[in-house]
This record gives structure tokens, sequence and C-alpha cells, in this order.
């Protein structure tokens, strides 16, 4: 049975790990290497490194970090940040990454997903996107970008569902609502976007305990769940949670 | 020394990155003729079938792999690699190897099965082989696929996985062994089995 992945976020500044809370405020929580060799001996399924460097020339030190990172852990990983060109994913597979996360810039110029795919095939391209509660949207949701900054026109299910349609090949949900609270994924969002594309979705943003996890896999479909601040600052381990999301009979990777 | 086969599928690091950590000599080539002095194969590669095999036809590495595969020396496909080995792959109608009698199918549309079938999932053994030793049937590998080998009726899978349906995780047939898997994603277990590769003596 395909088990339910747990994938550490680590966001990455100037060679460092930073924890946004509500994407501001970001803290200093450690060496990114040294986190993903200590997460994947835990058994975390999955990781993703998110470059929120701005400036170009610091993008040289993340992609060292990337190929540092790919030397000490043996699981998939991906890399999301100002990706805007295939030239840009090539240059993070290179370096060692299995998947590439694109976001704003895929809003800015969709086509990027339909090159990616092309390029590189579905299963390297993610397309992760922030959504936000809005009532006037179709299905609730808006679309935001530039780390959520930003409100585009985009219906959070009908890009979603164009995202696939250009080849996404997987997708990152976060919810700018949840993202940082603690109080649990957003499961109406999770639920919708995952059960109207046929792609893996990934939940992101809220998840503060175990309980999270088991509520965003049997009560909103999510195939994968996103955790950082849960376990960067020692108050859980992929163990415990693992424990804990197997003794409420979810399907889950035991560590070794 | 082990080979690398390089025909343009994809990203070739990972593989490398797991058998430098195993302290495996090897090299990576595209070159037909660096193949036939190896004394081990990986196949590896993500991908798509067709661009595959264009691209092992265009560089005559087709043949090399032929003449390889006869020559007894240990083959192991991974992902791609166990695709293209069948004779044929529904994914843009494409004419494989044939090493093994089959083809390769896609994942049925079934309600809630998303595709690619992404993420960790338990293989169960059909029948021991070396490249199992010390891994318990049962464990997690980690899988990224939309395709998957379907032998040929007689040809018995060596490993099963369920995903929609019951499909061949790994194939074997004398000197070759093949895993849909990615063994090199798959963390200790998957490395693991990489070292039974490395070891194995058909």
């Amino acid at each position: 049975m395909l088990a339910k992945r747990i994938i550490v976020c680590l966001d990455v500044r100037d060679g460092r790990t930073t924890k946004g809370i509500r994407f501001r405020d970001n803290i200093d929580v450690g060496d990114p290497v040294a986190m993903a060799r200590l997460y994947y001996e835990e058994g975390a399924d999955e990781l993703v490194f998110y470059d929120i460097t701005a400036s170009a020339e610091r993008r040289k030190i993340f992609l060292e970090v990337v190929e540092r990172v790919a030397e000490v852990i043996f699981v998939p990983f991906s890399v999301g940040g100002g990706i805007a060109t295939t030239a840009d994913m090539r240059r993070v597979l290179l370096a060692g990454a299995e998947k590439i996360s694109v976001n704003s810039q895929a809003v800015r110029r969709p086509e990027l997903i339909e090159e990616g795919a092309s390029r590189f095939g579905s299963q390297c391209v993610v397309l992760g996107m922030d959504a936000a509660r809005d009532p006037e949207m179709p299905s609730g949701y808006r679309v935001f970008i530039d780390g959520g900054r930003t409100p585009t026109s985009l219906d959070a299910l009908a890009w979603a569902r164009r995202g696939e349609s250009l080849g996404a090949g997987e997708i990152v949900l976060n919810s700018i609502d949840a993202d940082g609270t603690r109080d649990g994924y957003e499961l109406v969002l999770t639920r919708m976007i995952s059960e109207s594309v046929g792609v893996p979705v990934v939940a992101s943003g809220g998840a503060g305990r175990p309980e999270h996890l088991a509520e965003v896999f049997a009560e909103a479909a999510a195939d994968a769940a996103l955790i950082a601040s849960m376990v960067h600052f020692g108050t859980h381990t992929i163990r415990s949670i693992k424990a804990y999301l197997s003794g409420q009979g979810i399907a889950v990777r035991p560590p070794a | 020394m082990l080979g690398v086969v390089d025909y343009g599928a994809g990203n070739l690091r990972s593989v490398e990155t797991a058998l430098r950590h195993l302290g495996v000599d090897f090299h990576v080539s595209s070159r037909p003729e660096d193949l036939r002095s190896a004394d081990r194969l990986v196949v590896p590669g993500v991908g798509e079938a067709r661009a595959a095999m264009g691209a092992l036809r265009k560089s005559g590495l087709d043949s090399a792999l032929w003449e390889f595969f006869r020559s007894g020396r240990p083959l192991l496909g991974v992902c791609i690699g166990c695709q293209i080995i069948f004779e044929s792959s529904e994914e843009r109608s494409t004419a494989c190897l044939g090493f093994l009698p089959g083809t390769v199918r896609r994942f049925p549309a079934l309600p809630g099965l998303k595709v690619p079938h992404m993420g960790w999932n338990n293989v169960s053994w059909s029948a021991a082989h070396p490249l199992f030793a010390g891994l318990e049937s049962g464990c997690y590998f980690y899988f990224v696929h939309s395709y998957y080998p379907e032998p040929a009726p007689g040809s018995p899978a060596l490993a099963e996985c369920e995903y929609g349906l019951r499909f061949a995780a790994a194939v074997e047939r004398d000197n070759l062994a093949a895993v849909q898997f990615h063994p090199e994603k798959s963390g200790p277990q998957g490395l693991r089995l990489l070292a039974n590769f490395v070891a194995w003596k058909p």
C-alpha cells in the first residue's frame, strides 16, 4: 500500500535554515545539511528546500547547499524558490535534486510548467501554490504569489487543475491562513484540491501536532504532508510522528 | 569496473552519489566501447520510453547492451531501465530492447488512483534472489512512474507491488535484474539492494 509521505521543509537563506512565521520574522534554526542528514536518518520520506534568498550571487551559496545535501541523503528531495526558466531547473537537477518546485514564476508565465515537464518529465515538476480564503472566488480560495504577499486573479481550484493539465506531476498546496499557526492544516482547501486533481497533493501550512497530520491524511485526502517547525524546534521527531500515525492506522514507511 | 550507462535519460547524479557512498569504483559513459570493458552495468534513468530508446539506438548503445546481456555479466535496470528491457511500451507505442517477454502499460484511470505512482510502497518478493539479501519482503521502496512492467504469461515477476493493481516491481532473467523503484532514493534498504547488486555473481 502506498504510504502517506512526511516531507520536511527547510527554508534556506544565506546557506542557513530559517522558519518563517506567516512568512515574516525569519529566525535561524540551523545548518541545512546537518538538518537534512538528521531528518533522513530519522525516517523523513522526502525533503524540500526553498531558496528564500533574493539576490543572484547568493543563489550560488544555495546551489552549494543542494549539492552537499545530495551527498548525504538517499531519499528524494525537491528544490524551489526563484525558478523562472528551464535553465534554472536544470541547475538544481544537476546539483542533485529530484524535483523542482515552481510557484510565482509559473503564475506569471504558465508555460514554464509545460517547458519543464516536456524537458525533464512531469515527475520532476511540482506546482507550489499559496492560497488564502476569499469568498469572492468561485472555489472560495485565491492564489497569492511572491511568498504570499501579492494577490492574483487566479482561483485556487482552477489554477491547480490548469497546473495539472500543463504537466505538473505534483501539487504542494500551502494555506496562507494556516501557515505558521500550528493549529492544523486547512482541511477544506486540501480536500477540495486533492479530490479534484489526478496528481498527488502535498498539504502545507499549519502543522503543529501529530494529530494534524492524521487529520489531513484521513479527512482531507492529502497524499503527503509538509512539516517544518514541529521538528525544527525539537518538539516532535519524525520517528514519534510516524509512530503516532501508524497507531492511528495510517500507512507510513517505518523509520529504519 | 562497474559502468553506469548514460543515455541522456534524466539525471544520473543520484545513482552516482549512492554508488560513491557505497565505496564502489564506477565510471559513467555513453560510449558503447566503454560498456564492453565494464564488469557489471547499471542502466538507470527517469523519463520517457520513446526518448530513452531513441537515444540508445542513436548512440549504438542498444546493440552494446544486447552484447553485454548475452555475455553473462550482471546487469541492473532501474525505473526506465526496468521498462526498456521488455519488448514494448505503451508509452508512445515504443518498441524496446526485448530482453524479457512482455510489455509496459500505463496505470489504469481509476477513481482516486493518482498517476504518477509517486512515493513509498511496499514490495513483496515473489522468489528469493541475491538482490534481496538482508532485506525483508514487504519493505518500502521509493517509486515514481506512470507506466509499469507487465511480464508475459509464464515469465513471473521477481517482486510485486500493489497500486490499483498488482504489478511487477522487480524482474530477472539469468544475469539481468531490474527494479521499477529507485533504490538510490530508497534510504538504507535501497542502498543495501545496490550493494547486493555490486556483490552479485550470477
